[in-house]
């Protein structure tokens, strides 16, 4: 009897040991999913997030101290897990929102990611992380504009971007500068593709210039995957707007830019928003004929030295050379502030990472990107996102707005090619 | 008339004629053989990355990337005959169009594998600028894809009407059976077939590329006017592609500029639906 009992005790222990073993074995790395469009038109943004978040697990796994406040960076692995490693899972959401879904329903029933990142176009990141919503799974993204995202009483959705609104914002205090120094700009028009991203962002900038008595003169929406752009070009070549405003992804930003040189239009003043028009794809093939073209940016390389110069210098490793953009930068921003909060938790529980999430409080000198800091509100959106307006010179985008921040001012009319 | 109204309607018979030019490719595989190629958009994408390549390495534009195109891609139509084709036209429906849509994404995936997913485009002036007629802009590339549609279209029709391969390509179509019982071999003239469409639509990708941007995915955009180009044309009907494709530019275009961009493929697709009721077999297409 003794013995059997003794024999029980010891096979018990023995069996928590190895249970125990395997706990910690699987501590050591921590799982996140990263859906991004790997095909499908926007692939090329993808393909450039996708090289943006390897570097940012490679400078976080194997540690690099040179990277001044910048959180997880300092050791190898994260320090809260006792150095666990972090292993990232791509998916494709193959440009679809339901393939999107599909994805991260995948990720997180059959991956077992601890939390989600992602998905690039803002009708994606909708579906996405409904999923996540449901799972309650951490969603951080770093990406996404479309206003709705954070409007719809989730809790495990997080957003470091500034968004449609902040940007309305940005072009609206712009606009209102240039037309005190002179320029015109009575007369706006609208041009937006037509999915979750587009849409809400023309009706952020719509309703926000008309409270400030600029009125939106011609609003053309169209669809991304189109095959001709001739008629919303003449569109335009016939109201003759003072600004034009494009809201569009890569493939119909670089169909935009020929179009506008095929017919000879070209406005007194354009203003990208980002997206398509920061796509390196765009400025490589289409860039020398829209010059002067003004957009929005949180990032900056920096000069030789600073961390997001050293982070660009890895990155160009992964991209095959293209320099970090603002779009693959602000992904990576996203991913580095859930990173830091599942080191801060020190557990991959989600529920502890969402707490972690929460309480995050990041300043500007702990980030890559231009923001006043990483602090969410009750809805998930980062309340210290800011950016600032550049325009495209030769190559490269260069600050010209708001005044502090500008390195040259901004020139007029645009340019084109 | 506006003078913008024509300048629309000018660039809706331009991109029409292109319409019209990657779709005669697709219409002849269907006449020939009951084949529906889910690839064609594909093909179209191939041709685009010849002339890319062609100019990248020879520094020539489309009036040597062309014809290269055209030779590459008639050599992987005969490939994809022997190699594809012919065994799955012996199967069920399902496995022809499960077939060539695997084919597709095969293409689009070696082709992303090789060039990346970064959009490139052919520089902008290789064939010429932009003419100004009576202040209508025509871009030189887009004539040229045009004319060299009118000419692709006409010279398919005058081989298939005119010549003995032209017949004996026919009939295989007519009667597989009963034409290998005159002595032509409908492997052979298939193969040749196969090796016209696909060279024809190398030549529209080709031509395309140098007023659009190539990426791997291009195909997905291109390949469903084509599908809709040729049904509205009559299936087998090479003529028909054309008269369809000039009627959907002008009615896209002319619908986008006065409706709206979003609201032109309802227009398109709710007057091809009409048509279809009326008229199912095509605009010039047998029943």
């Amino acid at each position: 009897m003794r013995l059997k009992h003794i024999v029980g005790l010891l096979s018990a222990a023995a069996m928590s040991v190895v249970l125990v073993g395997a706990a910690s074995a699987q501590e050591k790395t921590v799982k996140i999913g990263v859906i991004f469009p790997l095909s499908g038109n926007a692939a090329s943004a993808g393909v450039h997030g996708k090289a943006a978040i390897e570097t940012a697990v490679e400078i976080i796994n194997t540690g690099n101290p040179g990277l001044g406040n910048l959180p997880v960076t300092k050791n190898a692995g994260l320090k809260g897990l006792g150095g666990a490693k972090v292993e990232v899972v791509f998916a494709d959401n193959q440009g679809t929102p339901a393939a999107g879904q599909n994805q991260a329903l995948r990720l997180i029933t059959e991956e077992k990611v601890v939390a989600l990142t992602g998905a690039y176009q803002s009708g994606i990141t909708v579906t996405a992380s409904a999923i996540a919503e449901k799972y309650g799974i951490p969603f951080v993204n770093g990406e996404s504009v479309a206003a709705n995202l954070t409007e719809r009483g989730f809790k495990w959705f997080f957003r470091t971007t500034p968004v449609a609104g902040d940007f309305a914002r940005i072009y609206l205090d712009f606009l209102k500068d240039m037309k005190a120094a002179g320029q015109k700009v009575d007369n706006i028009a609208l041009v937006h593709e037509n999915t979750e991203y587009g849409t809400s962002v023309a009706n952020v900038i719509t309703a926000l210039f008309k409270e400030n008595g600029l009125a939106i003169a011609q609003d053309i929406a169209y669809s991304a995957n189109t095959t001709d752009l001739q008629s919303q070009v003449l569109q335009l070549k016939d109201k003759k707007p003072d600004v034009v405003i494009m809201i569009s992804y890569t493939s119909d930003a670089i169909l935009y830019a020929k179009t506008f040189q095929a017919l000879d239009y070209k406005p007194p003043m354009m203003i990208a928003d980002n997206a398509g028009f920061s796509d390196p794809s765009t400025l490589k093939t289409v860039g020398k004929s829209i010059q002067g073209i003004f957009n929005r940016s949180s990032f900056a390389i920096g000069a030789a030295g600073t961390p997001t110069y050293l982070i660009n210098e890895m990155y160009k490793k992964k991209s095959g050379g293209d320099d970090l953009d603002d779009t693959a930068a602000r992904q990576m921003q996203g991913f580095f502030v859930l990173m830091d909060a599942i080191d801060r938790a020190g557990s991959t529980e989600p529920a502890k990472i969402q707490a972690a999430l929460k309480a995050t409080d990041l300043k500007p000198d702990q980030l890559i990107m231009g923001y006043k800091g990483v602090k969410f509100d009750e809805k998930g959106q980062n309340i210290l996102a800011a950016g600032l307006v550049i325009q495209l010179e030769g190559e490269n985008y260069v600050p010209v707005w708001p005044k502090q921040l500008a390195k040259t001012a901004p020139v007029f009319p645009y340019k084109g090619w | 008339m506006s003078s913008i109204l024509v300048q629309v309607i000018v660039g809706g018979l331009l991109l029409g004629a292109v319409y019209a030019l990657f779709s005669s490719g697709l219409t002849l595989i269907w006449g020939m053989m009951n084949i529906v190629n889910f690839a064609h958009g594909d093909f179209v994408m191939l041709g685009m990355y010849v002339a890319f390549v062609v100019w990248t390495v020879l520094g020539v534009g489309p009036f040597v990337g062309a014809p290269v195109a055209a030779l590459v891609l008639a050599t992987v139509g005969i490939i994809v005959y022997f190699g594809l084709i012919r065994s799955v036209m012996k199967g069920p429906m399902l496995a022809q169009i499960l077939g060539t849509f695997g084919l597709a994404l095969l293409l689009r995936y070696t082709v992303f594998w090789g060039f990346g997913a970064n959009f490139l485009t052919l520089p902008g002036d290789l064939v010429g600028g932009t003419y100004d007629v009576f202040g209508i802009k025509l871009q030189a590339s887009r004539l040229l894809a045009g004319v060299v549609a009118l000419l692709v279209t006409l010279g398919l029709h005058l081989l298939l009407t005119r010549t003995s391969l032209g017949s004996k390509m026919l009939a295989v179509s007519e009667d597989a059976t009963a034409a290998q019982l005159m002595g032509i071999r409908p492997d052979s003239m298939q193969a040749i077939a196969w090796a016209i469409a696909a060279g024809a639509t190398g030549l529209a990708g080709a031509l395309i590329a140098t007023f659009f941007y190539i990426s791997p995915s291009v195909g997905e955009t291109l390949g469903i006017v084509a599908f809709v180009t040729v049904s509205l044309g009559g299936f087998g009907s090479v003529p028909g592609a054309l008269v369809a494709g000039l009627l959907i530019g002008v009615i896209e275009s002319v619908s986008a500029y006065l409706i709206g961009g979003v609201y032109k493929d309802i227009v398109v697709y709710s007057l091809f639906l009409c048509f279809l009721w009326f008229r199912p077999q095509g605009l010039m297409g047998k029943m």
